[in-house]
């Protein structure tokens, strides 16, 4: 019976039976590839595209952003920089102002202590001065008055030969300071004897 | 029993009975005997070893398929990686570079086509099965009128159906006293020849991949039972059944791509309008 269905059978002669079979299988894997298959690939392609994409467009973003803050970076240190410059020289011309100002202003202090002295030295020396003279006056008259043996305090005529004498001695000192020191009055002793 | 286990007892009975020699095996090898006889509104749809083999080829394509692409994931284990590859493969590799820009939304229609015909081309090789579904006629001519009526369809839809079928009566640019030899050709080419090579290459492949193996297979077997100088000849018999497994496994692949990339040429025709 096997031999008779193989040798009546033409293989290109495909029984119906075997077609629909045949159908029906591949209608089953395309529903299962249309279904089930494709869409899970195609999806998991499309994520992974994304996720590429992603990462390179994060990673641009990031790369933009470092770059940004570089600049900003840069830009920050060098107004940091032009900044201290900035400062310094103004510290260091307000320093020598100051200095100056300092200076002129001691100076200015001492020339006035200096004045002052001075001044004070010149009505120290004139009250001195008026005050030697009168004593002085009434000494020699005094004096005088003891030597002749007469009183001259009344004669105001004789007066006038003290003050006379006093301006002379005045003229002298005067004389005497210009000489020098040596030719003073002050007592040296054991040379001038 | 396997048919190719009666054709085996036939030959060793010939050894016994020491009578005329070796007997081929024929035909009878692709009508093996129902498993269950069944048959609905007199067609007969019983159950034998070829459908069963169809069967469990398909199914277990598709739970293979199915399990790589359940829960993908952007970085593929190893299953989804060589599930996603040999999906790839069609998607890129046929879909999208052989039917061209269109061609995306075929891809799960290529890759149905090429994962059965794999699935079905791969049991010629396996063992116990030994036979693929796809050296029945019926089942590549299935295939076949499915993308004939496909492709025409497609061909009407991009195109609309005056400019597909003109295109193809009056071959655009050809001298027009050369209607009379293109034109018959054209037709035949297009409606005639396409479906039925593609159903036959792929039938006559596997038909002839299995009578190879078989031949050598009990070749050997005969040749091993004999005496004298068959016993030298023997083993090259057995070395050719190997050799000629690893053939057939290119052979597998390799049909069940041309089949596909085929299907894909005719597609980008009916697509893309020739001229």
């Amino acid at each position: 019976m096997r031999i008779l269905a193989a040798e009546s059978a033409n293989p290109l002669l495909p029984p119906l039976g075997e077609i629909i079979i045949g159908l029906i299988a591949f209608a089953v894997v395309l529903f299962v590839f249309f279904r089930f298959v494709a869409p899970r690939f195609e999806q998991v392609f499309r994520a992974r595209r994304e996720a590429i994409e992603g990462g390179m467009e994060r990673a641009e973003a990031m790369q933009a952003e470092a770059k940004a803050a570089l600049e900003q970076y840069r830009a920050q240190l060098a107004e940091a920089r032009t900044e201290a410059a900035q400062i310094r020289d103004q510290a260091r011309a307000e320093g020598q102002q100051i200095l100056e100002e300092l200076r002129a202003q001691a100076q200015e202090e001492s020339a006035r202590i200096v004045a002052r002295g001075e001044e004070q030295l010149a009505a120290n020396r004139q009250s001195v001065v008026n005050q030697l003279r009168g004593e002085i006056g009434a000494l020699a008259v005094d004096l005088a008055g003891r030597v002749v043996g007469e009183s001259l305090e009344d004669e105001a005529r004789r007066r006038g030969t003290v003050d006379r004498f006093l301006d002379q001695l005045d003229g002298m000192s005067a004389g005497g300071a210009s000489d020098g020191r040596t030719g003073s009055t002050v007592f040296v002793p054991g040379t001038d004897r | 029993m396997t048919s190719s286990a009666l054709a085996l007892a036939d030959v060793l009975a010939v050894e016994e009975s020491s009578g005329d020699g070796f007997q081929a095996p024929g035909l009878s090898e692709f009508y093996p005997e129902p498993i269950a006889e069944f048959s609905l509104l007199g067609v007969d749809f019983s159950i034998t070893r070829i459908t069963l083999i169809l069967w469990i080829a398909t199914l277990a394509m598709l739970a293979f398929m199915v399990a790589a692409s359940r829960r993908p994931q952007i970085v593929p284990g190893k299953l989804q990686f060589v599930g996603e590859s040999g999906y790839s493969l069609v998607r890129d590799g046929i879909a999208r570079d052989v039917v061209g820009p269109k061609g995306l939304p075929f891809a799960p229609f290529l890759a149905a086509l090429f994962f059965f015909i794999l699935a079905n081309n791969l049991m010629s090789i396996v063992p116990f099965a030994q036979i693929s579904p796809m050296s029945k006629f019926a089942f590549p001519l299935v295939l076949a009128l499915i993308c004939w009526v496909i492709y025409i369809y497609i061909g009407i839809r991009e195109q609309g159906a005056g400019r597909y079928f003109k295109d193809i009566l009056f071959l655009p640019g050809v001298p027009k006293p050369m209607y009379v030899l293109v034109t018959p050709i054209e037709i035949l080419q297009n409606f005639v020849v396409r479906p039925f090579t593609l159903a036959v290459r792929l039938f006559a492949n596997m038909f002839a991949g299995h009578m190879l193996l078989v031949v050598f297979a009990l070749g050997a077997v005969y040749l091993f039972s004999r005496d004298n100088f068959s016993i030298v000849f023997g083993p090259v018999s057995a070395l050719m059944m190997i050799v000629m497994t690893f053939f057939e496994l290119l052979v597998i692949f390799l049909q069940a791509y041309v089949f596909t990339v085929l299907m894909g040429t005719y597609l980008n025709g009916s697509i893309e309008a020739e001229h």
